[in-house]
């Protein structure tokens, strides 16, 4: 499986579906190994194994910056360099064509385009099968625009020779067809879901204590979580917080997350008066991570164009109810969550305002959506990885 | 003795909220005109749709039945939030119930004007419904009701008791085993606690076999016709003298749709039934009772209605947002009476009527099933934010005429 991060080195949802989705599939009987573009220990996964992708002449790769950005290189003769991501996608080809000339293995699973390239050499050396699994194409990346012109081609060529297309929602799906003019049969929906058992328990003592306090005098929280870039469609949040903090004054908006758009919303919400009411917290993970869902009241992900978005399943988990865009494949899965359009401001400004006014609906919602979340599990998603696995590998009950 | 089949045909409408936000609120105050072409909370053209593909041609159906059968008879409940709707946008519709009720062989029931939960918050707001219900009906149909029905078929001692003493001679609901016991609901019964009021009790396999599976091809006994469904009748032989047919009028062309053969059931079913022996007849609910003496008491302590299959106020109160938003409606009554506002008096009423808070259930939305009950809303939630909304908007109608609740 040539994969691009895992936990707890990932930057966002990708490494956490990738794991979860090994681990089941694992469970059912599939031998894994997964290459990662980088050195870094691994030592809790033992249902697969973990392989660095190093080219010959690197000791070792290191993340630096932020989210899929920047890659440290330690080469063999001690020297040190910053690699940016295009020369760090071939190199992750070069190394991944040496792993496929020793052909151990039925089937190339890759997730995403940073692996397509290297996944269409794995084809091509060993002549297997290829599946690429789609969590994200360039055109959710960009807000629904075109995006860079370099990886909409690579997304292009990966789709149009892989043996069989997974994507994480029908939304995917249709994006796939509509803006890669690929097939629909040729694509299979495979949802993403949550392994209830990867998540802590919470701690009884929130990190936020300001939020904590507040709430007891009346206060509501309303949290994002997730990077600050065009995709995850914050602008509209800030537009509609004025509204609803106009109506409902105490209300607090918890952005948890860095990104390119930082300093941009930052100044947004002091342009729109409501600086008093927006908290940015930048990146966390960890206590952190969990004690922001927790907090909060209700979690919103207004996203452009979210392909799954495993934050709002994280929400729930936590105790948090959720508002999702229609334009997410979560919202395919989960009933019991509000729903708006992610250009709606108004809308979006309605539902939250309802939430913060009336914790009957807050209530309600946690509950029917918890309900429906104890019901979801890796194991349809993997049992479909598995039938398609079976029909290109000709390998029926290899499992 | 005679034999009776009841036909009790109930009649509803609401005034759906049109998707009411929290900027309307304070800013326009009707919450009930969706105009938006073929919307399902656009209330027009829905009671166009269903006068044409039900009240029309049902109302014809049952005047050809009175036509050509002298014993054929029925009784009906409409409330008022339908009758407002007829006379709004369609008077022709309200003239064909008028012929009906003209013939002096279809009864009109009694009920709270709005369709409304009222009995189980202010008994003064339910008995200022059930008055204007009453005026209402004496004004267009010209008769006074003497049978009594509370909202969805909802019953207790209590309801029994107010009954009793407000001089009606009969009241009806579910005919629900966990009540009746051994007993079978093809009676008149009597409520405890009281002395003169009867009691009639929905036989709800047989009036379910037509108005839910009439048309389910799944079931063993479909397709069902009249002459089978008398024969059915018939298996009580003597062990039966009212067989207590309730249904929700919308049943003929709306929930079953004409193509399922329903019309043609209804107008072939009172010739086998008559036929298939001499003493076999039609009465309406106050014949019934007059006709047949109670043959026991039935005691109701805790509330019954005639849905689900909890046969409870579950699907209308059963989730806290149904419960906060019915208080929230019954917290201001006195401001809203005492503002002497007509308009916001009435538009208050409407937002009593019980159809808002069914909308907001929950139970059935869970399993993805989301078919499984009418809402004109995608989301429970959104029915509860959009009510909400309306409400703080009767709040702040009331505000600015200085009542601060």
């Amino acid at each position: 499986m040539l994969g691009w991060e895992l936990p707890p080195h990932n930057s966002g949802g990708l490494g956490t579906a990738c794991y979860q989705m090994c681990k089941a599939l694992s469970k059912q009987g599939v031998d894994i190994e997964f290459i990662v573009p980088y050195t870094a220990s691994h030592d809790d996964i033992t249902f697969m194994k973990v392989t660095p992708a190093l080219p010959v002449t690197a000791r070792a790769i290191k993340k630096s910056g932020m989210a899929y950005d920047n890659f440290k290189y330690t080469y063999v003769d001690g020297t040190v360099k910053e690699v940016g991501m295009m020369a760090h996608t071939d190199n992750y080809v070069k190394a991944v064509e040496s792993i496929a000339e020793l052909g151990e293995f039925d089937i190339i699973h890759a997730h995403d385009w940073l692996t397509f390239r290297a996944a269409l050499r794995a084809k091509e050396i060993s002549g297997k099968p290829l599946i690429v699994h789609v969590h994200a194409t360039e055109f959710d990346r960009a807000g629904g625009k075109s995006g860079n012109p370099m990886v909409h081609e690579i997304e292009y060529m990966g789709l149009l020779l892989a043996d069989r297309i997974l994507a994480v929602s029908q939304l995917t799906k249709d994006i796939i067809v509509r803006e890669y003019d690929i097939p629909a049969s040729k694509i299979e929906v495979v949802h993403n879901s949550v392994d209830i058992d990867a998540y802590e328990e919470l701690d009884p003592n929130n990190a936020y204590n300001y939020l904590a306090r507040m709430k007891q005098d009346g206060y509501r929280v309303v949290a994002n979580i997730g990077r600050l870039t065009v995709q995850k469609g914050l602008y509209n949040l800030l537009l509609a917080a004025k509204e609803v903090v106009a109506r409902a004054p105490k209300t607090l908006f918890l952005i948890v997350g860095s990104g390119e758009q930082y300093r941009e919303l930052l100044q947004l919400s002091a342009d729109l008066g409501i600086a008093q009411n927006v908290l940015f917290t930048s990146f966390q993970r960890g206590k952190r991570l969990r004690d922001a869902f927790a907090i909060a009241d209700l979690f919103v992900m207004p996203s452009v164009s979210e392909p799954f978005g495993i934050t709002p399943l994280e929400a729930i988990i936590y105790g948090t109810p959720t508002l999702v865009s229609k334009q997410s494949g979560v919202s395919e899965v989960i009933n019991n969550c509000l729903k708006a359009d992610f250009w709606d401001v108004n809308e979006m400004a309605n539902q939250i305002t309802a939430v913060v006014q009336n914790d009957s609906l807050r209530d309600e919602l946690l509950l029917q959506s918890y309900a429906e979340y104890v019901k979801l599990s890796w194991d349809a998603a993997a049992s479909k990885m598995i039938g398609a696995y079976e029909q290109h590998t000709g390998l029926v009950g290899a499992r | 003795m005679k034999q009776a089949i009841c036909f009790y045909f109930h009649v509803h409408q609401p005034y759906r909220i049109r998707h009411y936000t929290i900027f309307d609120a304070g800013s326009d105050h009707s919450y009930f005109n969706d105009q938006t072409q073929f919307a399902d909370t656009n209330n027009e053209f829905i009671l166009s749709r269903v006068a044409e593909k039900c009240y029309l041609p049902a109302n014809r159906v049952l005047k050809e039945l009175l036509d050509t059968y002298p014993d054929f008879k029925a009784s009906m409940s409409i409330t008022g939030t339908l009758i407002d709707q007829l006379e709004q946008y369609a008077p022709h519709v309200l003239a064909s119930f008028q012929e009906l009720v003209a013939t002096g062989r279809v009864e009109i029931v009694a009920e709270t004007y709005h369709h409304s939960l009222a009995f189980f918050y202010s008994r003064a707001e339910f008995e200022a419904q059930v008055a204007m219900h009453r005026q209402k009906v004496q004004d267009v149909f010209g008769v006074t009701p003497s049978v009594f029905r509370n909202t969805e078929l909802s019953y207790n001692n209590d309801l029994a008791y107010w009954a009793d003493k407000a001089g009606y001679k009969g009241i009806i609901t579910e005919g629900w085993d966990p009540v009746l016991g051994w007993r079978s609901p093809n009676f008149v019964y009597r409520p405890t606690y009281t002395n003169s009021i009867r009691l009639l009790m929905k036989n709800y396999r047989l009036s379910d076999d037509i108005a839910f599976r009439f048309s389910d091809k799944n079931w063993s006994e479909w397709p069902l016709t009249a002459d089978k469904y008398t024969h059915w009748l018939g298996a009580a032989g003597d062990n039966a003298q009212v067989f207590n047919l309730f249904m929700d009028y919308e049943t003929f062309g709306e929930h079953q749709w004409a193509d399922t053969g329903i019309f043609d059931f209804l107008k072939s079913f009172p010739e086998y039934w008559k036929n298939s022996r001499k003493d076999r007849t039609f009465m309406t609910l106050s014949e019934a009772i007059d006709y047949f003496d109670a043959v026991d008491t039935v005691d109701v302590p805790n509330t019954i209605t005639w849905a689900d299959n909890e046969r409870d106020l579950t699907a209308w109160l059963g989730n806290a947002m149904q419960q906060q938003a019915i208080q929230a409606i019954y917290d201001i009554q006195d401001a809203v009476i005492q503002s002497g506002d007509w308009q916001l008096i009435e538009d208050w009423r409407r937002l009593q009527t019980s159809d808002h808070f069914y909308f907001m259930c929950t139970k059935w939305f869970n399993d993805g099933d989301v078919h499984a009950y009418f809402s004109p809303y995608r989301s429970p939630y959104e029915a509860f934010t959009n009510f909400m909304n309306a409400w703080h908007d009767v709040k702040f109608r009331l505000a600015e005429k200085g009542f601060v609740v």
